[in-house]
């Protein structure tokens, strides 16, 4: 039926699992009190070939592996570059600041790569079990992550929250499963949407409808499901939240996006509206909230909440224009956020000893470097052209407006508006010349090292790709947009392996 | 013979048993312990939907279920932990360092 070996469908979820292994396997060998670090450069070379293996299943037939559990398509592979980037630039940016007496580096890379196996796995799976699975291997991971700095405080606070408030989704992601599961009889995400329309207990697939779309909302930080993120960002280590921020996100949306486009599309009429009022609720309670923040990474916490409902204006877009600019904005939003956490983790440290706006002040007279760098990713966030921001907002409103909802593009540029004003705070903030040259506080990491440059070079890099040249990152998202909606005729990729019990 | 909505309200019931208990109780292991009954009543749904198809799936999943719920036990009670050794409390109260 299809010639290609099913490992090949999982090819970077495996590269990524055997370097997670192999992490975890070299810190157990390595005496105590030997540092640590080179562990990372496995990490991140491990990682950089799964991005080439993943690149590689581009050449693949299109097609399902392991009884219609995983696809390959040009929609996973988008994901998989993406999140395999987004973990690749966090595990350089964790390499240079990262303190050298930590003992426990080597769980901290490996934990970062599994929660990488378990975000690829999430976009790809086209079976709810395989999906549930892969969710976990993705949040316990980031439970762990967020309470990186137990010794504080504040993170196991963060790493609690995160975790209690994420089981709690999960739960409700799960008994929507049960439900679908109920209603068809199936749990292949290709059958659900071949029955789901003439299921006989409709109400049961409403009811999942609503309950995976909690979970998932969840995971995005949607309003109204968003109050974790602030206290996450915020008590979790910044390399961590550069990670945390945009990968299990562009997970999650994949996610979403199958689920509304591929799994239950028949159903636009009852979930469009709710996306409409989650999205003017994700960016206009963010940006509220953004305006009165002190704390640099809690303003950012919120400024990502409302992202995501820019984001989730896309999904009023009609079939692929809409899955092509949302495709499109996770990644430009995912450039810029990582890129915006790593020069926030370098002027604030480790140990967020700097946290507030008042001390980003005077940032370009003490590191111009770090000050541009920090002006340039937040005029991509404000959304102004030639930077990622831009074109993502431009195609998530137009697919907007192409889907009819004028007004919600609207909401959405005036909110954009309003977003600008707490963004340009902490830009005036790091160009003004400090009053008092003696009261300056020093930088807390003078110089920028290798791997941190490569990763401010690599999120510089897309950010401009994004906003000067979108046309090849769109076609992409295009591709991905048609093979998401093209789905196989019926029973063709099935093959139903599932015993039957005798009644 | 028992009908299969009689399961199902039962997981219903015992599902929202376990929302409230999440959103009421304020120690953090009876917390832990509501979100554990959520996912088990969860897993009767499976099982109950799974004899109604007449499919092993259903049963299959329940399995994944537990084996996720175990590592996510694992996690979440070193979490606990690492929490009662910097605040010496497991009230969620007084979990309150950061604030909205």
């Amino acid at each position: 039926m299809n010639s290609v070996p099913d490992i090949f469908r999982i090819l970077p979820e495996v590269v990524l699992t055997i370097t997670g292994v192999a992490v975890m396997m070299i810190d157990a060998s390595l005496p105590a009190g030997v540092a640590r670090r080179s562990l990372g450069w496995v990490a991140a070379i491990g990682t950089t070939l799964a991005l080439w293996a993943s690149l590689w299943q581009l050449s693949l037939p299109e097609g399902t592996g392991f009884y219609a559990t995983v696809e390959t398509t040009a929609f996973t592979v988008f994901f998989h570059v993406l999140i395999c980037g987004i973990v690749l630039v966090s595990l350089l940016l964790s390499l240079d600041t990262l303190p050298e007496r930590n003992h426990h580096q080597g769980e901290y890379y490996a934990l970062m790569v599994f929660g990488a196996v378990g975000m690829c796995l999430l976009t790809s799976a086209v079976e709810l079990l395989l999906v549930f699975v892969a969710l976990e291997i993705s949040s316990i991971s980031t439970y762990i992550l967020a309470g990186y700095r137990k010794e504080t405080g504040r993170g196991p606070e963060a790493a609690l929250k995160y975790f209690l408030l994420g089981s709690f989704a999960t739960a409700f992601l799960l008994y929507g499963v049960a439900m679908v599961f109920g209603a068809t009889g199936t749990t292949q995400i290709y059958e659900i949407a071949r029955l789901a329309p003439t299921a006989q207990n409709h109400g049961f697939v409403l009811l999942a409808l609503a309950m995976m779309l909690a979970g998932i909302f969840f995971k995005v930080s949607a309003a109204p499901f968003h109050v974790w993120t602030p206290d996450v960002y915020e008590g979790a280590p910044s390399p961590v939240v550069a990670l945390l921020s945009t990968a299990p996100k562009a997970a999650a949306f994949a996610l979403l996006l199958r689920v509304l486009y591929e799994m239950l599309p028949t159903l636009r009429p009852v979930w469009s509206p709710l996306l409409w009022v989650v999205a003017v609720l994700s960016m206009t309670v963010g940006n509220l909230a953004a305006l009165r923040q002190e704390n640099v990474k809690r303003m950012l916490a919120y400024s990502s909440i409302s992202h995501a409902g820019y984001l989730l204006a896309a999904f009023a877009g009609l079939g692929s224009s809409g899955i092509a600019a949302a495709s499109f904005y996770i990644a430009a939003y995912a450039a810029m956020n990582v890129g915006i956490f790593a020069v926030v983790t370098l002027v604030s440290g480790y140990d967020d000893k700097l946290p507030l706006i008042a001390d980003f002040r005077g940032l370009m007279y003490r590191s111009p470097l770090l000050g541009s760098l920090l002006i340039f990713f937040l005029v991509s966030l404000v959304g102004i052209p030639f930077t990622g921001g831009f074109f993502g907002k431009f195609y998530s409103f137009s697919a907007a407006v192409g889907g009819g909802a004028i007004a919600l593009a609207i909401i959405g540029l005036l909110n954009s508006g309003l977003a600008s004003a707490y963004y340009l705070r902490l830009a005036f903030a790091a160009a003004q010349r400090p009053a008092d040259r003696s009261a300056e506080t020093p930088l807390l990491t003078p110089q920028v090292g290798v791997a941190v440059g490569a990763a401010l070079l690599l999120a510089v890099a897309a950010t401009l790709v994004l906003g000067i040249v979108p046309g090849e990152v769109l076609r992409a998202a295009e591709a991905g947009a048609h093979t998401l909606q093209a789905i196989p005729e019926a029973g063709a990729h099935v093959i139903t392996m599932a015993p039957q019990l005798k009644p | 013979m028992i009908p299969i909505s009689w399961y199902l309200l039962l997981s219903a019931a015992l599902f929202s048993l376990g929302m409230v208990g999440f959103l009421v109780k304020r120690n953090i292991v009876t917390v832990f312990m509501s979100i554990e009954l959520m996912l088990n009543a969860v897993n009767l749904s499976f099982v109950t939907f799974a004899h109604q198809w007449h499919m092993v799936k259903g049963q299959i999943f329940v399995f994944f279920v537990m084996v996720v719920a175990a590592a996510e036990a694992a996690v979440g009670l070193a979490i606990i932990i690492a929490v009662f050794r910097a605040r010496s409390t497991l009230a969620v109260d007084r979990i309150d360092l950061m604030k909205l």
